[in-house]
């Protein structure tokens, strides 16, 4: 065989490979697409793969109407903007001083910032503490305790530390303050790196689930997760029961729960395309140690 | 003594200094106040809570209320089967985890590498990245939709073949293989992003001399791309290893359910349960601190190791 026929070979077969792991990926969504689009009758009876089957909207009219998930979507749309706008502000503020060498106490600060990366207090310190706050129930169980991240804090220190100092000396000696450097010059140069942050921030706040299920009782603040877990939850008591061979009658169809879990999801494939290039560089930036 | 110190600093101008550098920098000490005051608040305040592992804590008498026990719930919680058994558990799904998410992403990346159609492996890419921002709440949903016994797709297409349905979901065994599933599926794409940025160093060169040696595709593999990430996979193994005893909530504690908690009980599901479902906070604490103290000496053993082999440490 030529080499010219085995390099064509080559390449057949590891784009069949890595084509075969992307459908791995996506097949889940196609089915759960499936699933919510086809009827009852069709899914209990596992006639559904990745097409529809007897294909309807009613779970889409369905979860459109229900008061409580649109409700639930509303707030954590807000919780989820609040959380990382206070959460990058917190996170500038920090990075900023950190990055002059002179300021006294820096080190001290970085130490007192680096520890708790590796040791924390646990769970149950951090309830009773939220508890003794008189926080649960309310938003700031959700927004407070994951403020900071020193992980990506230290990406932006790493990345503020990048930039010319140059362009900092010049605006100093033209008799600029440290908040006007900071925001004139520092912050516009920063952009890809916030929108890599303000996105990683977006996406915990979003996907978060262990400080809601903690925290959270009042259904009227439900974060998406929590809402969705029920249902998860009710999943599993299907299974369950259905070992035991109890009916099933008085459960949430399956297709409903198949477009909520698209509904949650959408959100997500909506935003993370525009931002693929900030964040694959934010990787690489939090791999070099700060 | 210090008294005459100080008049003489001033004399000869330190309070004037003090007072220009506190000019000079104030804005910077107001701004770094705010994340200052929450890491104490936040994740000081919690070490300070750690106490209670020592006390015999109830809601009413608080923290500091509380009455000083000693090591007795350090010696309640070593003679409880379960906490054995989360530990076995913890130890155990984080090293399957490793055995199979592991060398995945290694794999994927390479061949990603080897695309040469830039377009092709653009697409692949983005698609591949998705599975790492979607929730394990939203994860669950779709692995109870797909393993299901009776209509799950999986077994709908096993039966189809003729063979028998697998309890993915209920058996202890067989869930293993649905909890190793979501890791590979969740995080093989990511895990590529560092290996390729390793790649991108490499110099084309070296693929030039190999063909004019006539190398073929899975020489050049193996004699140059796989040595160029290998600092990287060294590293990322030594990292791993040092984080085998801590495991995440969210996803044992949703993929997990009771048919299988004999596997799926692990430290922080375990925390969880007996602290904040049966309220023994004491319990709970030192379960918690026991795990964030072995977790931090596997850190501390993997970064001495990773200085050893690497010559660099991972802090």
């Amino acid at each position: 065989m030529s080499a010219r026929a085995s390099n064509r070979i080559f390449d057949i077969v590891n784009i069949t490979f890595v084509s075969l792991f992307v459908l791995f990926c996506l097949l889940p969504f196609v089915h759960m697409i499936a699933v919510s689009l086809s009827s009852n009758r069709a899914i209990t009876s596992g006639e559904v793969t990745l097409f529809p089957v007897e294909l309807n909207w009613s779970a889409y009219t369905q979860v459109f109407s229900d008061h409580s998930m649109l409700t639930s979507l509303g707030f954590t749309v807000i919780l989820t903007v609040a959380t990382t706008l206070l959460c990058m502000l917190f996170t500038i503020a920090a990075a900023y001083p950190l990055t002059k060498g002179n300021l006294k106490g820096r080190k001290f600060f970085m130490y007192l910032i680096v520890i708790t990366m590796f040791f924390s207090g646990g769970i149950i310190p951090e309830y009773l503490l939220i508890r003794d706050l008189h926080m649960i129930n309310t938003v700031w169980a959700l927004i407070l305790p994951g403020l900071v991240s020193p992980f990506n804090l230290i990406i932006l220190i790493t990345f503020f530390k990048n930039i010319p100092p140059s362009l900092e000396e010049s605006a100093e000696i033209d008799g600029s303050s440290y908040m006007h450097t900071l925001i004139k010059i520092v912050l516009p140069l920063s952009l890809p790196v916030m929108a890599t942050l303000a996105l990683f921030y977006a996406v915990g706040r979003w996907n978060g689930f262990q400080d809601a299920l903690m925290y959270i009782n009042d259904p009227q603040i439900y974060p998406l997760q929590l809402k969705l877990f029920q249902m998860v939850q009710n999943n599993m008591v299907t299974e369950l029961t259905q070992m035991e061979g109890a009916n099933r009658t008085a459960l949430t169809p399956e297709a409903l729960k198949a477009a909520t879990v698209i509904f949650a999801t959408v959100p997500i494939l909506l935003v993370y395309p525009w931002l693929q290039k900030y964040f694959v560089s934010g990787v690489m930036l939090g791999a070099v140690k700060g | 003594m210090t008294l005459t110190k100080a008049t003489q600093a001033t004399k000869t101008g330190d309070f004037g200094k003090r007072k220009s550098y506190i000019k000079r920098y104030w804005q910077l000490y107001a701004l770094l106040s705010l994340p200052i005051a929450y890491f104490l608040i936040f994740r000081y305040g919690p070490m300070y809570g750690v106490q209670i592992a020592f006390k015999d804590f109830n809601l009413f008498q608080g923290i500091n209320g509380s009455e000083w026990i000693g090591l007795e719930a350090f010696r309640e919680v070593f003679a409880m089967n379960d906490f054995y058994i989360t530990l076995r558990n913890t130890f155990m799904l984080n090293f399957l985890d490793l055995l199979v998410s592991f060398p995945a992403p290694i794999i994927l990346a390479i061949m990603l590498y080897e695309i040469r159609n830039a377009w092709f492996k653009k697409i692949s890419q983005t698609l591949l990245y998705i599975p790492h921002f979607i929730s394990w709440v939203i994860i669950g949903g779709i692995v109870y939709q797909l393993f299901g016994t009776q209509s799950g797709m999986v077994n709908t297409v096993l039966q189809a073949m003729g063979m028998d349905a697998i309890p993915f979901l209920t058996d202890k065994n067989s869930w293993l293989i649905t909890y190793l599933f979501t890791g590979v599926w969740q995080s093989a794409g990511w895990g590529t992003i560092l290996y390729l940025a390793a790649l991108t160093g490499v110099n084309r060169e070296l693929f030039e001399a190999a063909d004019v040696d006539g190398a073929s595709r899975m020489k050049k593999i193996w004699h140059i791309t796989l040595p160029s990430i290998k600092p990287t996979i060294i590293t990322l193994l030594i990292l791993n290893l040092g984080k085998m005893v801590s495991i995440g909530f969210d996803r044992p504690y949703i993929i997990g359910n009771t048919a299988v908690r004999e596997y799926s009980d692990v430290l922080s599901t375990f925390v969880y349960r007996i602290g904040l479902e049966a309220g023994q906070y004491t319990l709970a604490t030192v379960v918690g601190l026991f795990q964030a103290v072995v977790g931090l000496v596997f850190i501390l053993g993997s970064n001495y190791i990773s200085k050893k082999v690497t010559g660099d440490g991972i802090l």
